[in-house]
C-alpha cells in the first residue's frame, strides 16, 4: 500500500493501525531488538517468570522418572481407555505446534508483512511445542524402553516396523515437521545472530554468535541463494503443516472406533491446530511487546490480525463439531448416533458443553472491532482457546473410548495425581524454553525489520 | 602492480542506503569490473540483477533432494513388507500402498528441505568463520545499517589507487583497502 | 523355595528344644522319643570334661535324641564342629553354604518312595518338558469331583476334569481348578505349632499319644472329633476304630454351608437317611425348588453335562432336529441363581414361601394338602403342575439344599407321584460316611464343652470358630477344652484358640479316597510331596490310635485289598489310580418306601408379609470360606452380581427403593470397574453386621441375601478382611432364613467401594447377544441374522488371504452358557493370568483373556439397577463368554506400529510379548475390548511357592506388554508336533483349549473350521451361528450361537 494508491488521510488507513510505528531507522529496529539480548539486563520478572517455569520442569522429571519406575499405570487409563492425558496432551501441544511454521512460510508465501515482527518468536514456541508434544508418544507406551522398535533400524529379526499404524506415520510426521521447523527457525536466525556476533561487546557472546551465524558476512551472492532456500522452505512447510496434524488426525480417523472414525478429522484437526497455535501466539505476544515494549513493532494490527484468523479458524472447527453430528446421524450408524448422543447426555456431558462455550460460544466476540483491539480481552480469550482445544481433544479421546461397541466393556476415565503433574511439567519445560529464547536470541528478526523499514522509509518518500 | 595483490584482497566502499549501492555496483559493471561483491544488511531487491547474478542451483538441489527422500521413502516400505518380511497384518495386503503414503511424503518434505538448506550453505562456502572483508574495522556495520561494495584484487581491471580513485567517484565513504590476512 | 523355607527353620528351630524339655510327659515306646531333661547326665558329663568343651545346650550335653533328631535334620553331620566356634564371617558363609545345600538334597530327598501312576503315560515314559497327568480326586462336602492333574518334571500345574469319573465326566468347576492354587498358596501353614509357636511333627506325636494314654484311661470320655461331611471310607473307618478303642469317645460333624435339608427330608419321607441321584438328561421337564443344582451341591458338574445334552438344538447333526426334545426348566427361588438365571421360566420368591409352593403343587397333583398359592403365582403354579403331569416319569423336581426338610420331603413325594423314581433320579444309600444331623451334632458338642465333659478336641479342618452359629459362641468354650488340636492347611480363627495346630497336607500331597455323589470311589494320588512339614487328617488320627507310624498308602492299599480279595491286586490297583475310579464302586440304586403324608405337615412358618427375608447362601467364588485366601477365586467375578473381592448384601430393586438403597458409578473406573454402595448396618437375632448393599434384579421383593464366606479375620494375606462376615448374625434357629422388620437394616449413611466387572446389563438395541424361543428358532431357523448389517465377502478392495491348512475356529452355544465361571479360571491356570487385586480391578485393569458378560433383557430406560424399573423385578439372563474373537481382519493388528500382533497361517491373531511395546492402540482398537494390558507389574516374580505353579509353555508377561486369549496356542502346537511326529493330519477335538475342556455344558467349541466334518465347521454352519457385532466386517473366528429358551407357551401368553 503505497501513498500513491490511497491518499493518507481517507478513514481505511487510518483504521489500519500500520505494521510497524513509522520513524524507525534500520540503526534504531537493530538497537532495539538485539538490546533485549545485548545490554538490557534480566529483569526481576524474567527471572521470577524462569523460576515458575523452572520448577515445573522439576515436576516433570520427577513425574518422569516415577513413571519409568512404576509403569504407566500410574495414570488413569484403563481397560476400555487406553489413552488418556498424555495423548491428550501430545495432540494439544502439536496443535499449538501449528501457528508458528503456519505463520512463517504461509503467511511469507501470501506476502503478509504484517508476519515479520510475530514470525521468529511464533517459530521459537513451535519448536518447543513441538518439543513438549515430542514427550509423550515415547513416555506413554508401557516400554518406554523398547520404543525405539518403532524406528526401521535393521534387527536381528530383522523385522521392521508396521508402516500400516498412523504411530508410525506420527513417528515420521512429528520428526519430519520438528527437523524443518528447525531447519527454518535457524536459516531465519543467521543474518540476525550476525548482527548479533558484531554487536557483541564480550568475547564469549561474539565467539558464540560467530560460531551459530557461521560466519555470515551479508555478501549478496549469499543473499541471493538465501532467498531462494528460505522460500522453498517456505514452500515445503505449507504441505507439511498441513500434512502434519492431518497425520496426527489418522491416529483417530483411521482406527474403528465410534467418535474417532471420522472423515471430517484432518481438515478439522487441522483448523483447531491453526486455531490453538495463535490462540498461543497472543497469549505469549501480549505479554512480551508489554514487558520489552515492543508495541512500535507488534502493533494492534498484528494483534487485530490474528484475531481474525482465529475467528476464521474457530469458525471452522466449529463446523467440524457441527459435521461430527450431522455425518453421525446422517449415517444412521447406531454407534455413532449412540456416542454423539453420549456427548450431549453421557457422563461427560458438562466437558462437552464446556468445550462448545470455549471454542465456539466466546470467540463470537472477536467479530467485534472493539474485543479485536482490547490487549485485554484477546489475552483472556486466548487462554480460554487454549482450554477450549484442550477439552476438544480430551473429548474426542477419552469419551470416545468410554461407551464403544460391547456395552459390557463400558467404563470411564479419570485422571490422577501423575496425569495432571506430567502435563504440568510439559508446560514448564515450555516457558522454561521460551523464557531462555528471548533472553538469548533476537525475539524478532531484525533482517527482516530492516526490510520493512525500507518498505515504510519508501512509502515517505 | 603485482606487487599488490600478494596481501591485498580488494578495495571496498560503504554507502548509506541500498538505492546507491546498488547505483555503485551498476556503475562498477559497466566499468568493466566483474570480481566485485556487494554486502548488506538484509537482501536488497535488484541487487542481484545489479551484480547480473545467475540463477541460483538451490532449487534443483532441493528437488533432487526430494525425488530422493520420497521414491526411497516408498521402495523401502515396499521392501520391508513384500520381500524383507512378509506378513498377515489384519488380513491386509502386503503391499498396502495408500497406507505407505504418509511416511513417503513426509520423507519427500524431509529430503528436500534438508537439502535446500544444505544446499544454500554449501554453495555459500559457509560455514567460514573468517574472511578478509572482516579485515575492515567499519564492516560490522555491514549487519546493521551500512551498505558495502567490494572490487577484489582478483579482478583483471583491478589497481589499488585507480579503483580505490574509482569508488570514491561514486560517492562511497570511507573507501578502504582491504587486506588479505 | 526349599532354601527359603530352611532358613525360616532357621529362626525357629533353636526355641524347639526349649519347648521340648518342658514337655515332661513321655512313653518309653516311641518312635520319637522325648525324655525329660536328664541333669544327672549332664553332671556327670561336666565333671568327666577337661579343659575346652562347648555345647549348644544342656540338651545336647545329655545327648537328648530329641535334640539329635532335630540336630540331624538340621545340620549336617559334618557342619555342627564349626557352629559352636565363635562364628567368624568365613564360617557362617561355609555353614550357610553348607546347610543351604543339604537343604537342597534333604529337597530332592523328600520324593514320595511310594509308586503313584501316571494317567495315560508310564512315568518311565516321561520326557523333560512333556506334561504327565494323574488321575486323582478332589473331596468336596458330600461329593467328590474326579480331576486328572497336569504335571511338569512332578509339579502339578493344572488341573482338568477326569472323563472317567461320574462326577466330572472331564469337566471341572471353578472350585476344583483353582484348587492348585491353595497347594501353593504362601500363606499356608508349614509347621506343626503349640500355642503358635513353632514345634515338631515328633513333639506333636508324644503329646498326642500321652493324650491317647490319658484317653484310654478314661475309656474315651472327654475324646471328641469334629470333622465337616466325610466320603473317604478309609479316614471314616479310621475314626470307627478309635471309636471302638475309646467307646466313650464321640464323632460330631459340622457342614456350615450344606443344610440339613437333604438329609433330614429324606428321613421324613422314607425314615432314613437317603441319597438322591439325578439324571436330568432323562426328564423333559424340572422343576428347582431353590436348588443351584447346576452349580452347586453334589454332582453338579455331572448334573450341567446331563442337563445342556439336551439343549443342543441339532448339534453335529446333518439334518435339523430343530431341537424336537428340548427340556424345559422351570425355577422357584428367591435370589438369582447360575441356575435359575438360565432357566426358561422362574418365579422369584421368598425362600420361606418355596415350601408353600411345594405343599401347594402337592396339593394341586393331588398328594393331599390344602396349601394354594394366590393370585398370579397360582396361576403359574398351575401351568407348571399341567406341564409336570403332561410328562409323568420324564419330569424331575429338584430340592434346594438350603430348603428345610419338609421341601425335600414334599420333593420325594411329587416324584414318586409323578413315576420319577427310577426314571430321572434313584434313591442310593448315603454317600456320606457317617449321616448325622450337623446342627444337632454341633449343638451336642458345644453343650457337652460348656459342661466340661470334653477334655480333648480333635478338629478336622472345620474352622468352627468362623463358622458355627454365633449363639452357640464356640470361642468361649472351646477355651475351656485343655488338649484342643486344630488340623487345618492355614492358621485360621479356630487354630488361634486351639493348644496344638496341625498344618494340613493339600489333597494333592496325599494319599487318600472320596466318594462321589453317587457313591463311586476314587482314590486319592499325591502329585508331590509335601511341600512343607504338613500332614494329612489321617496321619493326626493315626497319631491317637495304638498304631501310628503306619503310612496312608500302607493303610489305602490294606483296605482294597479287603475290599476287593480275588482279583490280581497289582493290576487292580494301578487301574484304580489310572483310571482315578475305583472299578465297581458306584452305588445301586435301592427301593425305598414312601412313609409321607404332605397333609400332615405342621402349618409352615412363612415370613410375615411386613418383615424383612434375611437368607444365608455359600458364595459362588469362595463357598463357605474356605476358598477365602485364593486369589483367582478372589477375583473372579460372581456370576450375577460380577463383584469381586467383596460380598454384598443383596437386595431387589423394589425392597432397595423402599429402604432408600442406591449405587453410584464412580468417576475411576466406572461401570466397568467401581461402583459406590450404600452401607447398612444389620441387625439380626441381637447380632450386628455392617454390610454393602448391592442391588440384584432378579430378586425376590422382601428378601436380603447375606453370602456367606467372607469377613474372614485370619485366613491369609489375600483373604483377611474383605467383604463382611455374615456368620456373625447367624444362629442355630435360624441356620438359612430369619426374618426381621424393617427397621433391622439401616443407612449408615456411608458409601463402600466395590469392584465390579460389569455393571452395564443393557445391550442398547444392538446384536450383541442374540436370543430367541425354540418357537421363533423353530418357525425362522435364522432369527439370529434378522437385521444382520454384515457386509459380503465380494465387497472387498483387496484380494482376501487365503487359510489352505488348518483354520482355526471357535464356537459357543449361548444356549448353553449359564455363566458358571469354570472358563474363566481355566484359563487364568492354564495361561499363568496374574491377580492385579481389588484396587486394580476397580480402576477396570482385570487381566482375565475370557470374560462372561451378563445381560439382561429388560427394557430399563437407564442401566442403573439402584433406579426401580418394573422390567428388573424378573429379567431374563444371559450370559455370553468374550474370549479373543481371532478376527481374520484384525482391527488390532493394523494399528500395531511394531508388528506385535500379526496374523498366523492359520488365521490366529498372535500377540508377540517380546516385540510389544505398550501403546494400548490395539485395545482401543478392538471392538470387543478382549485385550488386556498390563499397567503395572502385576505378576508375582519373587514368591517361589508361585515359580511352581506355573504353566512352563506360556510366557509369563512383564509390565507394558499387552495380553490376550491365544486359542490356547501351547496346546495346539503340542498336537500338532505329536501329530507331524506320526505323519498324519491333526484330528477334531484332538486340540482342547482350556476354557473347553473346563466347560461342563459343553458350550465351549474349538477346532478346524476348514474341516468340513469338525464339530466346529457343522456349529458354524448352524443357521443360528452369527459373529458378535458383523457389520464391522472384522470376521472373527469366534463366533456364537444363538441363545434359544424352550418357554411354556400357556406361560408367555400369560
Amino acid at each position: 500500500m503505497s501513498a500513491e494508491q490511497r491518499p493518507r488521510d481517507s478513514p481505511q488507513i487510518r483504521r489500519l493501525a500500520p505494521v510497524i510505528e513509522p520513524g524507525h531507522t534500520y540503526a534504531s529496529v537493530t538497537d532495539k531488538i538485539s538490546a533485549i539480548v545485548l545490554t538490557r539486563p534480566a529483569s526481576l520478572g524474567w527471572y521470577a517468570g524462569f523460576a515458575i517455569g523452572f520448577s515445573l520442569l522439576g515436576v516433570l522429571t520427577i513425574s518422569l522418572a516415577w513413571l519409568i519406575i512404576k509403569g504407566v499405570g500410574i495414570w488413569g487409563i484403563n481397560a476400555p481407555i487406553g489413552w488418556g492425558f498424555a495423548i491428550v496432551n501430545f495432540v494439544w501441544w502439536i496443535g499449538i505446534g501449528h501457528a508458528g511454521t503456519l505463520i512463517s512460510a504461509i503467511l511469507f508465501l501470501l506476502n503478509q508483512k504484517w508476519r515479520t515482527s510475530i514470525n521468529r518468536f511464533a517459530e521459537a514456541m513451535t519448536l518447543f511445542a513441538v518439543a513438549c508434544a515430542g514427550v509423550f508418544p515415547l513416555i506413554h507406551t508401557g516400554r518406554p524402553w523398547m520404543a525405539f522398535y518403532m524406528f526401521p533400524y535393521p534387527s536381528t529379526m530383522g523385522i521392521w516396523p508396521q508402516f500400516r499404524s498412523p504411530l508410525i506415520w506420527d513417528v515420521f510426521a512429528v520428526s519430519t515437521y520438528g527437523t524443518v521447523s528447525l531447519l527454518f527457525w535457524y536459516v531465519g536466525l543467521i543474518p540476525d545472530l550476525a548482527t548479533l556476533r558484531d554487536r557483541a561487546t564480550s568475547k564469549p557472546r561474539q565467539i558464540i554468535y560467530g560460531m551459530l551465524s557461521m560466519g555470515w558476512r551479508g555478501s549478496a551472492r549469499h543473499w541471493h541463494r538465501y532467498q531462494s532456500a528460505y522460500l522453498l522452505l517456505a514452500g515445503l512447510a505449507t504441505p507439511l503443516v498441513l500434512s502434519v496434524h492431518s497425520v496426527i488426525s489418522f491416529d483417530f480417523s483411521v482406527s474403528i472406533v465410534p467418535g474417532w472414525h471420522t472423515t471430517i478429522f484432518p481438515p478439522y484437526f487441522v483448523a483447531g491446530a491453526i486455531y490453538s497455535g495463535f490462540a498461543m501466539v497472543l497469549t505469549i505476544a501480549i505479554p512480551l511487546r508489554k514487558f520489552y515494549d515492543l508495541e512500535e513493532f507488534i502493533t494492534m494490527r498484528h494483534l487485530e490480525n490474528m484475531a481474525q484468523v482465529m475467528l476464521a479458524t474457530g469458525l471452522i472447527v466449529a463446523y467440524g463439531y457441527f459435521f461430527e453430528f450431522f455425518m453421525a446421524l446422517y449415517s444412521n450408524n447406531k454407534f455413532d448416533v449412540f456416542l454423539v448422543q453420549q456427548r450431549l447426555h453421557g457422563p461427560y456431558a458438562p466437558y462437552y458443553f464446556a468445550l462448545i462455550l470455549c471454542n465456539i460460544l466466546t470467540p463470537q466476540l472477536l467479530w467485534f472491532q472493539k474485543m479485536r483491539t482490547n490487549v485485554a480481552v484477546l489475552f483472556v480469550m486466548s487462554i480460554v482457546v487454549n482450554v477450549g482445544m484442550w477439552l476438544e481433544r480430551f473429548v474426542i479421546v477419552v469419551i470416545s473410548l468410554t461407551r464403544d461397541f460391547v456395552p459390557s466393556a463400558w467404563g470411564r476415565y479419570s485422571p490422577t495425581f501423575w496425569d495432571w503433574s506430567t502435563f504440568l511439567g510439559t508446560i514448564g519445560l515450555f516457558i522454561t524454553l521460551i523464557f531462555l529464547f528471548v533472553r538469548v536470541l533476537p525475539a524478532i528478526s531484525i533482517a527482516e525489520m530492516r526490510e520493512l523499514v525500507t518498505h515504510t522509509s519508501e512509502e515517505h518518500e | 602492480m603485482n606487487e599488490h595483490r600478494s596481501h591485498i584482497y580488494g578495495v571496498m566502499g560503504e554507502f548509506e542506503t541500498a538505492k546507491q549501492l546498488i547505483r555503485a555496483t551498476e556503475k562498477t559493471r559497466e566499468a568493466g569490473y566483474r570480481r566485485i561483491d556487494a554486502y548488506a544488511p538484509f537482501p536488497v531487491e535488484g541487487l542481484s540483477e545489479a551484480l547480473g547474478l545467475r540463477r541460483s542451483w538451490v532449487p534443483f538441489v532441493t528437488l533432487v533432494g526430494g525425488l530422493l527422500g520420497g521414491l526411497s521413502g516408498f521402495a523401502f516400505q515396499y521392501w520391508a513388507n513384500v520381500y524383507s518380511y512378509p506378513m498377515n497384518i489384519g488380513g491386509r495386503p502386503l503391499n498396502s500402498w495408500p497406507a505407505f503414503i504418509p511416511v513417503t511424503f513426509e520423507l519427500t518434505i524431509l529430503g528436500a528441505s534438508t537439502f535446500a538448506v544444505f544446499g544454500m550453505l554449501a554453495m555459500n562456502k559457509l560455514p567460514q568463520p573468517h574472511h578478509p572483508v572482516f579485515n575492515v574495522p567499519r564492516f560490522t556495520h555491514a549487519s546493521t545499517d551500512r551498505f558495502f561494495l567490494c572490487i577484489e584484487a582478483r579482478d583483471p581491471k583491478f589497481h589499488l589507487a585507480d579503483t580505490a580513485r574509482f569508488l570514491q567517484g561514486l560517492q562511497a565513504h570511507h573507501v578502504t583497502e582491504v587486506s588479505d590476512d | 523355595m526349599r532354601d527359603h523355607e530352611h532358613q525360616r527353620e532357621h529362626l525357629h528351630e533353636p526355641t524347639a528344644p526349649a519347648a521340648n524339655a518342658q514337655q515332661e510327659e513321655g512313653t518309653e515306646d516311641l518312635a520319637f522319643r522325648e525324655r525329660p531333661l536328664d541333669l544327672a547326665a549332664v553332671r556327670a558329663k561336666l565333671q568327666s570334661k577337661t579343659g575346652k568343651q562347648y555345647w549348644r545346650s544342656l540338651e545336647e550335653l545329655a545327648g537328648d535324641p530329641q535334640f539329635e533328631e532335630l540336630l540331624h535334620r538340621e545340620f549336617p553331620r559334618q557342619a555342627p564342629s564349626e557352629w559352636d566356634d565363635s562364628v567368624d564371617r568365613r564360617d557362617f558363609l561355609k555353614l550357610m553354604g553348607a546347610s543351604l545345600a543339604f537343604a537342597g538334597l534333604s529337597g530332592c530327598g523328600r520324593q514320595p518312595e511310594e509308586h503313584i501312576v501316571p494317567y495315560v503315560k508310564q512315568p518311565e515314559g516321561m520326557i523333560l518338558g512333556k506334561p504327565l497327568f494323574y488321575a486323582t480326586a478332589m473331596p468336596f462336602g458330600a461329593d467328590s469331583i474326579g480331576v486328572l492333574v497336569e504335571s511338569h518334571e512332578g509339579r502339578p500345574t493344572k488341573i482338568e476334569g477326569n472323563p472317567e469319573h461320574p462326577s466330572s465326566l472331564g469337566a471341572a468347576n471353578a472350585f476344583a481348578q483353582a484348587s492348585i492354587l491353595d497347594l501353593y498358596d504362601p500363606d499356608r501353614a508349614q509347621t506343626p505349632t503349640k500355642f503358635g509357636e513353632i514345634e515338631t511333627w515328633s513333639a506333636f506325636l508324644s503329646s498326642a499319644q500321652a493324650i491317647a494314654t490319658e484317653t484310654k484311661g478314661v475309656n474315651g470320655a472327654g475324646f471328641r472329633i469334629l470333622t465337616g461331611i466325610i466320603t473317604s471310607p478309609t479316614l471314616a473307618a479310621q475314626i470307627q476304630s478309635l471309636l471302638s478303642l475309646y467307646p466313650q469317645a464321640k464323632w460330631h460333624q459340622w457342614e456350615p454351608a450344606v443344610g440339613d435339608g437333604p438329609r433330614e427330608g429324606a428321613k421324613l419321607a422314607f425314615g432314613n437317611y437317603v441319597n438322591t441321584v439325578y439324571r436330568p438328561e432323562k426328564a423333559e421337564v424340572i422343576l428347582s425348588l431353590d436348588s443351584d443344582f447346576l452349580a452347586s451341591g453334589p454332582g453338579h458338574v455331572r448334573y450341567m453335562k446331563k442337563f445342556y445334552s439336551r439343549r443342543k438344538l441339532d448339534q453335529y447333526a446333518e439334518v435339523d432336529r430343530m431341537g424336537g426334545e428340548m427340556n424345559r426348566l422351570y425355577v422357584v427361588e428367591p435370589t438369582p441363581s447360575v441356575t435359575g438365571a438360565s432357566a426358561d421360566h422362574r418365579l422369584p420368591l421368598r425362600a420361606s414361601e418355596v415350601e408353600l409352593f411345594a405343599r401347594a403343587l402337592a396339593g394341586k397333583l393331588g398328594l393331599g394338602g390344602l396349601a394354594v398359592l394366590p393370585g398370579k403365582n397360582g396361576e403359574w403354579l398351575a401351568t407348571v403342575a399341567r406341564d409336570l403331569q403332561k410328562h409323568k416319569g420324564a419330569s424331575l423336581v429338584v430340592a434346594g439344599e438350603q430348603q428345610p426338610a419338609e421341601v425335600h420331603a414334599l420333593a420325594h413325594a411329587i416324584n414318586a407321584a409323578l413315576g420319577n423314581v427310577g426314571t430321572t433320579l434313584y434313591y442310593t444309600e448315603p454317600v456320606e460316611a457317617h449321616p448325622v444331623n450337623h446342627l444337632e451334632s454341633l449343638a451336642e458338642l458345644c453343650a457337652d464343652m460348656d459342661a466340661g465333659k470334653v477334655q480333648t478336641l480333635v478338629i478336622l479342618g472345620v474352622n468352627a470358630i468362623y463358622t458355627a452359629p454365633h449363639n452357640f459362641d464356640f470361642t468361649s468354650k472351646l477355651k475351656k477344652i485343655r488338649n484342643s488340636i486344630h488340623v487345618s492347611s492355614r492358621y485360621e480363627e479356630t487354630s488361634e484358640y486351639c493348644q496344638w495346630h496341625v498344618a494340613e497336607s493339600h489333597y494333592l500331597e496325599t494319599w487318600g479316597d472320596a466318594r462321589a455323589f453317587d457313591g463311586t470311589l476314587s482314590v486319592i494320588q499325591p502329585l508331590i510331596a509335601p511341600l512343607y512339614r504338613t500332614h494329612s487328617a489321617r496321619e493326626v488320627l493315626a497319631a491317637f490310635s495304638d498304631k501310628p507310624g503306619i503310612s496312608d498308602y500302607e493303610v489305602l492299599r490294606d483296605r482294597l485289598k479287603a475290599a476287593n480279595p480275588s482279583a490280581d491286586f497289582e493290576k487292580f490297583w494301578r487301574k484304580s489310580l489310572n483310571d482315578g475310579v475305583v472299578a465297581g464302586t458306584t452305588s445301586a440304586a435301592i427301593s425305598v418306601a414312601l412313609k409321607f403324608n404332605p397333609a400332615s405337615l405342621p402349618a409352615a412358618k412363612v415370613t410375615p408379609a411386613g418383615q424383612i427375608e434375611f437368607i444365608f447362601r455359600p458364595d459362588p467364588c469362595v463357598y463357605d470360606g474356605r476358598f477365602a485366601n485364593n486369589g483367582w477365586l478372589q477375583e473372579l467375578p460372581k456370576p450375577l452380581t460380577k463383584l469381586t473381592w467383596d460380598n454384598a448384601a443383596l437386595v431387589s430393586p423394589k425392597t432397595a427403593e423402599t429402604l432408600g438403597l442406591t449405587h453410584s458409578v464412580a468417576s475411576r473406573g466406572g461401570e466397568h470397574g467401581q461402583i459406590l454402595s450404600n452401607v447398612v448396618d444389620i441387625s439380626l437375632s441381637n447380632s450386628k453386621v455392617t454390610a454393602a448393599a448391592w442391588i440384584l434384579p432378579g430378586q425376590a421383593d422382601g428378601v436380603i441375601v447375606l453370602p456367606l464366606g467372607y469377613g474372614r479375620k485370619k485366613a491369609g494375606y489375600t483373604g483377611t478382611n474383605k467383604g463382611f462376615n455374615a456368620y456373625v448374625v447367624r444362629t442355630s434357629d435360624a441356620l438359612w432364613s430369619a426374618s426381621a422388620p424393617k427397621n433391622a437394616i439401616k443407612k449408615t449413611g456411608e458409601e463402600y467401594p466395590l469392584a465390579c466387572t460389569q455393571y452395564h446389563f443393557n445391550m442398547e438395541g444392538r446384536k450383541i447377544l442374540a436370543t430367541g424361543t425354540l418357537e421363533e428358532y423353530q418357525k425362522n431357523p435364522a432369527f439370529a441374522h434378522e437385521g444382520d448389517e454384515q457386509p459380503p465377502k465380494e465387497l472387498s478392495l483387496y484380494k482376501e488371504f487365503a487359510y489352505p491348512g488348518y483354520a482355526w475356529a471357535m464356537a459357543i452355544d449361548l444356549t448353553s452358557c449359564n455363566g458358571c465361571n469354570a472358563c474363566v479360571v481355566a484359563c487364568q491356570s492354564e495361561n499363568n493370568i496374574p491377580v492385579v487385586g481389588k484396587d486394580q480391578v476397580m480402576r477396570g485393569r482385570e487381566m482375565h483373556w475370557i470374560r462372561i458378560d451378563r445381560y439382561y433383557k429388560a427394557e430399563s430406560a437407564t442401566n442403573d439397577p439402584s433406579s426401580y424399573d418394573a422390567s428388573l423385578e424378573n429379567p431374563e439372563t444371559f450370559f455370553q463368554p468374550v474370549p479373543c474373537q481371532q478376527c481374520e481382519n484384525a482391527p488390532c493388528e493394523q494399528v500395531c506400529p511394531v508388528g506385535a500382533t500379526v496374523h498366523s497361517a492359520e488365521g490366529l491373531n498372535d500377540m508377540v510379548y517380546n516385540r510389544c511395546i505398550g501403546t494400548r492402540y490395539c485395545s482401543n482398537n478392538c471392538p470387543y475390548k478382549v485385550r488386556r494390558f498390563n499397567f503395572l507389574r502385576f505378576q508375582d516374580w519373587e514368591t517361589p511357592q508361585y515359580k511352581l505353579l506355573r504353566n512352563p509353555e506360556v510366557t509369563v508377561r512383564s509390565r507394558g506388554v499387552m495380553e490376550k486369549c491365544t486359542y490356547c496356542v501351547q496346546r495346539i502346537n503340542n498336537v500338532r508336533i505329536e501329530a507331524e511326529k506320526q505323519n498324519r493330519p491333526i484330528r477334531d477335538g484332538e486340540i482342547v483349549t482350556a476354557c473347553e475342556s473346563a466347560c461342563p455344558s459343553e458350550a465351549i467349541v474349538f477346532g478346524n473350521a476348514n474341516d468340513p466334518n469338525s464339530r466346529v465347521a457343522k456349529l458354524k454352519a448352524q443357521q443360528r451361528n452369527y459373529s458378535l457385532l458383523g457389520e464391522l466386517n472384522a470376521r472373527p473366528r469366534t463366533t456364537y450361537l444363538a441363545a434359544v429358551r424352550n418357554p411354556n407357551p400357556e406361560l408367555e401368553k400369560a
